[in-house]
C-alpha cells in the first residue's frame, strides 16, 4: 500500500493508483471531463489538477500515479484558479448547454466565460441516420478518439486532426461518416461528456422541445439480438424508448455496444 | 492487412515512387509481412514528406497509399498530416516561398511579397531578412534565402566554435579522437567525467547532462536510445544550425560518445525541416562515419521541439507532448530509455572527455538592432552588456533574453551575468541563447503581438490552457494594442498567465505568457 497526504488527511492506495483514486478514497469531489473510468486517461482538459508540494507545476490528478509521501492539495488558491480558469476557456469557446458536468463546474468555480468571449453557434452535422455530431459542443476531450481505437472498438474511423485552435475530430480528409470506417457502435456517444456526439432519437426530441430527461423511467434489460449477453438501460419517455445505453460497471460490456444493441430498439414500438 | 477502410483514391506514379523510396516496394501478394514487420508507423512523416516534396503537396491518393502501405489508419494519417504547419493537403505550386516573419526579421523590415506564405523563426536570424524556398518535383530542393552564411563574428576566446573559426572542413571526416579516448576509458568513466563537468543541458531546461546519462545507462529495459534534438524553433535561436552545418562531424562524434557510454543501440538526430544545409551535412557524416544515427526531418512544429513530442513524431503519431512522469530516461522514444540532449551539449562532450579547455563557454544567437549579428560564444557568467558589447548592440528600447519563451528587458535591467544562477536570481531565463535587441526604431507592440501569434499558431491544441489560452492572451492584446479595450484585459491576462504556466502539460504552453508578461511589466507596453 501507498501512503499519502491529501488536503491534510493521510490517505491509503494500492500501488499504481493516481491521485484521483486517492482523492475519490478521501471521498474529496475532484472534477473530471476528459477522465473515463473505462479509458486510459489523456489528461488533457487539465480541470482535475491538483497542487503537489515539491512539484513546479500543477499535476494532473487522474493520470499522476500516487507515491509515498506525496503531499496533495486540491482546494489552494493555485488550484481553484487553474480550474476555473479551464472552466472559462472551456466555456468561451464551446456551446456546454448540454454538459452537466461542465455547467456545475463553472458553477462551483464560480467561472464567467463570458469575459473571455461567446461560445459558437450550434452546428449539428446530421449525415447519417443513427447519430448527430456537433463540434460547437466539442471540449476536444479526446474520448470518442480512444473508444472508437484501441480502448474499445478497433475501428479507428476518427482521430484528431488540425493543430493548436484548430484542432478538431475528424475522419479522414473529413469525409461524411457513411464513407469513414465508422459502425455505429456508438460507444463515442457514450463516453461523449458534453452532448457533442447524440442519438437522432435524443436530438430530435431536443430540437422538439420534447426532451424531458426528468420524467423519463431507465429500465435494464439483456440485449435480445445475439448470445453475448450485453445489458441494455432502455430509456424510456411517454412510454417510447427514446435511448439506448449500457452500465458503465457492467462486467461484459463496460458501457459499449454495437449498432443492434444502440439503435436497434424501433421494432418494440412499430407503428 | 488489418481490417482498416482504405481511401479510394490511387497515388499517381511518381507519388507510389517517392513513398516506395521510403517504405519499399511492396511485394507481390501485397505487403504480407511478417508480424514484427508490421510496426511501421515510424515511416509515417518521412512517406508524407516524400510525397511532398515530389508532387508538391499531400494528395488523398499519396494519403491513402502511405495509410495502406504502413497499415495506419487514414483518419490517423490524416490527423498527423494536418499537424505538421509545412505539410499542405490542398494542392498548391511546385515552388513555394516561405517568408520569415518573426521576431529578427520583422526588425529587418521583412515583407510577404504576393504568392509567398509567412513562416515563423527560419533560424536564419542572422542574415535576417531570410526566407526558405521549397521545390518540389524529381530532385526536390530547398534553399535558405540568403544563401551564403556569414563568417563567425567572433576570433577570439572560442572553444566549442574554434574548429569552425579555423575553417573546418564539413565534408571530410576527422579523426574521432574523443571517441578513441572515450573507448580507452569505458562507459563508466566517461559518465563520471560528464558528471564532474559543470555541463548542463543548452537546448532551455539546463538539467544536468552528466546525470540524464547515468539514469539512462542503469535502466535495465533495453534497447537504450539516443535523442539528438536538432529541432531548434526558439524565434531567433541559429547556434545547433550552425554547428551542423560547419562542424557536422563535432556533432556526429559526440554522439557516438553518447551512445557509448549510455549503452545505445542506435541514436536519431531530428532536424528541423527549415535546415536543408545542415540535413545535407549531417547526413554525409553519418555515412562517412559508419555509425548507427538515423537522421529524421521535422515538417514545420515548434512544439516538436518538446522531447516527448519529438518522440511521438519520430514514432508517426502527432507531435503531441506526453505527460511526465513517467521522464524519457525511463520511458522514451518506443516506450524505452533515452537520452535525449540538445546539439550544443553534445558538442561540449569531446572536450569534457579529452580535458584540455575546461571553461564552461555557452552560445549565444545574436540579432536584432545589432551591428555584428551572429553566433558568439562566451563563458558562463559573463556580463550581459559585455556580449552586447561585443556584438556591437546599443540596445536603446529592450532585449528580448531567451527568445519568445524568455523575457524582454529594458536597457537599465542589461545587467544580467549570463549564468543560470544569475539570470534566475534576476527572474529571466538564458534559454536556448536568444538575444534579440531592439533599437530605438523598433516596434515593441508588434514583437509582442508576434510573439502571442506565435504561441497561437504552435500550440499542438491538446491541453485547454494552452489550446484556447493562448487564443484568448492574443486576442486581449489585441484589444489592447487597438485601443478597443473592455476593461478587465490586464486581469484577463493575468489569469491566462497562471492557468497557462500552471496547468499545460508541456513548456510551450508554460512559457507562452512569458515574454508578453515581461513586456508589460518591465517595457510598459500595452499596460
Amino acid at each position: 500500500m501507498i501512503e499519502l497526504t491529501v488536503d491534510g488527511n493521510a490517505v491509503q492506495v494500492e500501488e499504481g493508483a493516481t491521485i484521483l483514486d486517492a482523492c475519490r478514497r478521501a471521498q474529496i469531489d475532484t472534477p473530471t471531463l476528459c477522465y473515463g473510468d473505462t479509458l486510459t486517461p489523456v489528461n488533457v482538459c487539465r480541470v482535475c489538477v491538483v497542487e503537489l508540494e515539491g512539484a513546479r507545476t500543477l499535476v494532473p490528478s487522474c493520470s499522476r500515479r500516487a507515491e509515498d509521501g506525496m503531499v496533495v492539495h486540491t482546494d489552494s488558491e493555485r488550484v481553484r484558479t487553474s480550474r476555473r480558469m479551464v472552466m472559462e476557456l472551456l466555456g468561451s469557446s464551446t456551446d456546454l448547454s448540454t454538459a452537466p458536468d461542465a455547467l456545475a463546474y463553472i458553477e462551483r468555480y464560480d467561472a464567467d466565460p463570458a469575459r473571455l468571449g461567446a461560445p459558437p453557434a450550434p452546428a449539428p452535422k446530421l449525415d447519417n441516420d443513427l447519430y448527430m455530431r456537433d463540434y460547437s459542443k466539442c471540449i476536444l476531450c479526446y474520448k470518442c478518439v480512444e473508444a472508437c481505437g484501441v480502448d474499445h472498438q478497433n475501428t479507428f474511423a476518427i482521430a484528431v486532426a488540425g493543430r493548436g485552435i484548430g484542432a478538431h475530430i475528424s475522419t479522414e480528409l473529413d469525409v461524411p461518416l457513411p464513407e469513414s470506417a465508422c459502425v455505429y457502435c456508438g460507444n463515442c456517444i457514450a463516453v461523449c461528456p458534453t452532448g457533442a456526439l447524440m442519438p437522432t432519437s435524443e436530438f430530435e426530441l431536443r430540437q422538439a422541445g420534447e426532451w424531458r430527461e426528468e420524467e423519463q423511467t431507465e429500465v435494464d434489460t439483456v440485449c435480445p439480438y445475439c448470445g453475448v449477453g450485453c445489458n441494455l438501460t432502455l430509456h424510456v419517455q411517454d412510454d417510447e424508448i427514446v435511448k439506448v445505453t449500457s452500465p458503465d460497471d457492467h462486467d461484459v460490456t463496460r458501457g459499449n455496444l454495437c449498432i443492434k444493441g444502440r439503435f436497434g430498439f424501433q421494432y418494440v414500438q412499430n407503428k | 492487412m488489418p481490417d482498416l477502410k482504405l481511401l479510394a483514391d490511387a497515388p499517381s506514379a511518381d507519388e507510389r515512387a517517392a513513398i516506395d523510396a521510403v517504405v519499399g516496394e511492396e511485394a507481390a501478394n501485397g505487403d504480407r509481412v511478417a508480424r514484427s514487420d508490421r510496426t511501421r508507423r515510424h515511416l509515417l512523416l518521412p512517406a508524407l514528406r516524400a510525397a511532398q516534396r515530389r508532387v508538391g503537396w499531400v494528395s488523398p491518393g499519396a494519403l491513402g497509399y502511405a495509410s495502406r502501405r504502413l497499415e495506419i489508419p487514414p483518419a490517423e494519417a490524416y490527423g498527423v498530416a494536418t499537424f505538421y504547419a509545412l505539410l499542405s493537403l490542398e494542392e498548391q505550386p511546385a515552388e513555394v516561398l516561405h517568408v520569415c516573419t518573426d521576431l529578427s526579421c520583422r526588425l529587418a523590415g521583412a515583407t510577404v511579397p504576393e504568392g509567398a506564405q509567412p513562416s515563423p523563426c527560419l533560424g536564419l536570424c542572422e542574415r535576417a531578412p531570410a526566407s526558405l524556398r521549397t521545390v518540389a518535383g524529381t530532385k526536390p530542393r530547398e534553399e535558405q534565402i540568403p544563401a551564403e552564411s556569414p563568417p563567425l563574428p567572433q576570433a577570439s576566446g572560442l572553444k566549442l566554435l574554434r574548429r569552425i573559426a579555423d575553417g573546418v572542413d564539413p565534408e571530410s571526416p576527422p579523426e574521432f579522437r574523443a571517441l578513441e579516448r572515450a573507448r580507452e576509458l569505458g562507459p563508466e568513466r566517461v559518465i563520471e567525467l560528464v558528471k564532474a563537468s559543470p555541463l548542463l543541458g543548452r537546448g532551455g531546461a539546463a538539467f544536468p547532462t552528466g546525470i540524464k546519462w547515468e539514469a539512462v545507462a542503469r535502466q535495465p529495459a533495453k534497447p537504450h536510445y539516443l535523442v539528438c534534438n536538432a529541432d531548434e524553433s526558439e524565434p531567433g535561436t541559429f547556434k545547433d544550425r550552425v554547428l551542423m552545418e560547419q562542424d557536422p562531424f563535432a556533432l556526429v562524434e559526440a554522439m557516438a560518445i553518447a551512445m557509448y557510454a549510455t549503452g545505445c543501440e542506435k541514436g536519431f538526430i531530428y532536424i528541423r525541416a527549415e535546415y536543408p544545409l545542415a540535413h545535407r551535412r549531417i547526413q554525409h557524416a553519418i555515412e562517412a562515419s559508419g555509425l548507427d544515427i538515423e537522421l529524421r526531418i521535422g515538417a514545420g512544429a515548434y512544439v516538436c521541439g518538446e522531447e516527448t513530442a519529438l518522440f511521438q513524431s519520430i514514432e508517426g503519431y502527432r507531435g503531441e507532448p506526453r505527460n511526465k512522469p513517467p521522464f524519457p530516461v525511463e520511458v522514451g522514444l518506443f516506450g524505452k530509455p533515452t537520452v535525449v540532449n540538445n546539439v550544443e551539449t553534445l558538442v561540449n562532450v569531446p572536450h569534457i572527455v579529452l580535458g584540455g579547455d575546461a571553461r564552461d563557454t555557452r552560445l549565444f544567437c545574436l540579432s536584432g538592432n545589432v551591428s555584428r549579428p551572429g553566433l558568439y560564444e562566451v563563458e558562463l557568467g559573463t556580463p550581459l552588456p559585455a556580449l552586447l558589447e561585443l556584438a556591437g548592440a546599443e540596445p536603446a528600447k529592450a532585449v528580448l533574453l531567451g527568445g519568445a519563451a524568455g523575457s524582454f528587458l529594458r536597457p537599465d535591467q542589461l545587467d544580467v551575468p549570463l549564468s543560470f544562477e544569475g539570470a534566475r536570481e534576476a527572474g529571466v531565463t538564458l534559454g536556448s541563447g536568444v538575444v534579440i535587441v531592439f533599437g530605438e526604431q523598433a516596434d515593441l507592440v508588434g514583437a509582442v503581438l508576434r510573439i502571442a501569434e506565435f504561441f497561437r499558431d504552435e500550440s499542438c491544441g491538446q491541453c485547454v490552457p494552452c489550446r484556447v489560452g493562448t487564443v484568448r492572451q492574443e486576442e486581449a492584446l489585441h484589444r489592447l494594442a487597438s485601443g478597443k479595450k473592455n476593461g478587465n484585459e490586464l486581469a484577463v491576462l493575468a489569469d491566462l498567465a497562471q492557468v497557462m504556466r500552471d496547468a499545460s502539460i508541456c513548456g510551450l504552453g508554460q512559457t507562452a505568457a512569458s515574454a508578453v508578461a515581461s513586456a508589460v511589466e518591465n517595457l510598459g507596453v500595452l499596460a
